[in-house]
C-alpha cells in the first residue's frame, strides 16, 4: 500500500485519477481502518487528506453560511458554539457517531462517502440543504449532499473526484433543525431509523421545510412529500398526522436483525413527527 | 514494502520508528516502541482498550495509522504516573477495586484522565457517556464509575 499525503485537493485528485488499483481517501479513518483490518478493503493507494491546508477549519462563508473542512472531526463540530447555534440538528447528527474516541477522528465527509444508508450525519445535512464542493480531474463543482450516495457503500463520485468541503447555507431567522435516531441502546449503535427535519417559520406558520430519512432505503433519502405535509401549517395535530403518514409511505426499509420492515416504517413516522416538533420549537427560539 | 520513517513525541520524549504504512499506531507503539500498556481488545474501534491521546485528542490507536502520527504528540498510559507517584485516578482504581483482569484498565484510565481535564466536575451520567466507548467484561462498570467520580472529587479539592 502506498500512503500519500498530498498538500492540495488537485494533487489528491491527480493521485486518485492516476491510480490503477484500489484507492481510498483517508479522513478520520474510522471506516477505512476497520475495513482494512477486516480484509474487506485493502487499498493499493491510500490518500491522506489531513495534510491539505484548511481541511481542519470551520469558517463562515460570505453569504452567512458555513464551510466545513473535510478533516474536521465530530468533536470540533460539537465544540463550535456558533455553528451549533445555527445548525443544531446537523451537529447533533454527527455527535451521535460512535464514542468519544471515534468523535476525535470521524468526519462528515467520511460519514457521507462511506455510503452507509444509516450514516447518522447525512439526514441532517440533507434536511439542511447542504452541498458539497467536489474537486476532480476536470475542476470543481458543487452538488447537493443527497446526490452523493448511490447505494450501500457506493457514491456517485467519479474516479479522481473527492469532496473538498461541506457547505451549509445561511440559517437565517426563525428557523430550526433536528435529527433523531432510534437505536436499542443509548449509545454506540447503528441507527435502525433516522429522521431529520429543517424548517423556517413565518409567524407561527411553517414557510419552508425539508425532511430526510435514514436507514429506510438503500441511501439516505429526501422526502419532499413529508415536507409538503407540514408547509403552510402551524404543526397542529393534523399536520403531525400528515408528516407521519408521508414518512411512513416513503420508508422502504429491509428487514434485518436490527428491525423488521414493519417496525422501521412505524418508527420512521414517529421520528419524523418528533423531529418536526423539536425543529419547530427551536425555530421559535425555545431550547429543545 | 517500503517503510516510512516516523518522528513523534511520546509521553514527552522524542521517539522515531520505521512503520509499514498499513500498521496501526497501536501496533507501532506495542511492537516498535515497546510500549505495551495500550491493549488490543478488538482492533475495530469498539472497545477503547487502545485509547491514547494524539495531539491532545482522545482516539483509538487501533484506528490511527502509525504513519499518521508523524510530527504529532502521543500520550499513552505509560506517561500517566509521575515516577513512582500514581495519578489520582490510578490510586482510586486500586482503592475501589475498579479492575479485575485489568485488560480494559489502561484505556479507561487514559480516557478518564481526558474527561477530567475537559470537565473536572462531571455528573455520573456524563462520565458514563464519555466512557461509553470503553468496554469492560469484568467489573460491571459500577466500581469504575465510582473510582472516577472519587478521583474527580479529590482532584478538585487539590486545586482549590
Ligand atoms: C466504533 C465505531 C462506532 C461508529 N458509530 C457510528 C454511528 O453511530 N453512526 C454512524 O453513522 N457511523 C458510525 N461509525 C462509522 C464511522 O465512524 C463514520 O462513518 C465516520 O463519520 C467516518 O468518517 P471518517 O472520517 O473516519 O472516514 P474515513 O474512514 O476516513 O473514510 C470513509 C470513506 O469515505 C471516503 N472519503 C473520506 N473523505 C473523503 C473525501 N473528502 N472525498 C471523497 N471520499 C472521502 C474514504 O475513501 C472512505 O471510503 C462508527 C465507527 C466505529 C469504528
Ligand atoms: S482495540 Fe482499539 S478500540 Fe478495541
Ligand atoms: S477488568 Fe477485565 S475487562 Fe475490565
Amino acid at each position: 500500500m502506498r500512503y500519500h499525503t498530498p498538500s492540495t485537493y488537485e494533487e489528491a485528485s491527480a493521485v486518485a485519477a492516476g491510480a490503477s488499483g484500489l484507492t481510498r481517501f483517508l479522513a478520520g479513518g474510522t471506516d477505512v481502518l476497520v475495513q482494512m483490518r477486516a480484509g474487506m478493503v485493502l487499498p493499493d493507494d491510500l490518500i491522506d487528506l489531513k495534510k491539505i491546508p484548511g481541511t481542519s477549519e470551520i469558517s463562515r462563508t460570505e453569504d452567512g453560511g458555513w464551510r466545513i473542512g473535510v478533516a474536521v472531526p465530530g468533536i470540533a463540530l460539537g465544540a463550535h458554539a456558533s455553528l451549533k447555534a445555527d445548525w443544531p440538528g446537523v451537529v447533533e447528527g454527527m455527535e451521535l457517531v460512535g464514542s468519544t474516541q471515534i468523535q476525535g477522528r470521524a468526519t462528515l465527509a467520511g460519514n457521507l462517502c462511506n455510503g452507509s444508508p444509516a450514516a447518522d450525519s447525512v439526514p441532517g445535512l440533507v434536511a439542511a440543504g447542504a452541498t458539497v464542493e467536489i474537486t476532480g480531474p476536470d475542476g470543481s463543482r458543487t452538488v447537493p449532499v443527497e446526490d452523493i450516495p448511490a447505494g450501500p457503500g457506493k457514491t456517485n463520485l467519479a474516479k479522481g473526484e473527492l469532496i473538498s468541503a461541506i457547505l451549509l447555507p445561511a440559517r437565517g431567522q426563525n428557523a430550526g433543525d433536528c435529527y433523531l435516531r432510534f437505536i436499542p441502546r443509548t449509545e454506540m449503535d447503528i441507527a435502525v431509523v433516522g429522521a431529520a427535519v429543517s424548517l423556517r417559520l413565518d409567524g407561527d406558520t411553517i414557510a419552508e421545510a425539508r425532511v430526510s430519512l435514514g436507514a429506510v432505503a438503500p441511501t439516505v433519502i429526501l422526502v419532499p412529500e413529508a415536507a409538503d405535509a407540514i408547509i403552510g401549517t402551524t404543526l397542529d395535530d393534523a399536520a403531525l398526522s400528515a408528516i407521519e403518514a408521508a414518512a411512513k409511505a416513503a420508508a422502504k426499509p429491509i428487514s434485518d436483525k436490527r428491525g423488521t420492515t414493519e417496525f422501521r416504517v412505524e418508527i420512521a413516522g414517529v421520528l419524523a413527527k418528533r423531529a418536526a416538533k423539536i425543529a419547530y420549537a427551536r425555530a421559535k427560539g425555545e431550547t429543545a | 514494502m517500503t517503510k516510512v520513517h516516523v518522528q513523534t513525541k511520546i509521553n514527552g520524549d522524542a521517539v522515531e520508528f520505521l512503520a509499514d504504512p498499513r500498521e496501526t499506531l497501536l501496533d507501532c507503539l506495542r511492537d516498535h516502541v515497546g510500549l505495551t500498556g495500550s491493549k488490543e481488545g478488538c482492533g475495530t474501534g469498539d472497545c477503547g482498550a487502545c485509547s491514547v491521546e494524539l495531539d491532545g485528542t482522545l482516539v483509538c490507536s487501533c484506528l490511527v495509522l502509525g504513519v499518521e502520527a508523524n510530527g504529532k504528540t502521543v500520550d499513552t498510559i505509560e506517561g500517566m504516573a509521575t515516577g513512582n507517584d500514581l495519578h489520582p485516578l490510578q490510586r482510586k482504581f486500586i482503592e475501589h477495586a475498579a479492575l479485575q483482569c485489568g485488560f480494559c484498565t489502561p484505556g479507561i484510565l487514559v480516557a478518564a484522565k481526558k474527561l477530567l481535564e475537559v470537565n473536572p466536575d462531571p455528573t455520573e451520567e456524563e462520565t458514563r457517556y464519555w466512557l461509553a466507548g470503553n468496554l469492560c467484561r469484568c467489573t460491571g462498570y459500577d466500581k469504575i464509575i465510582r473510582a472516577v467520580m472519587d478521583a474527580a472529587a479529590e482532584m478538585r479539592q487539590e486545586v482549590a
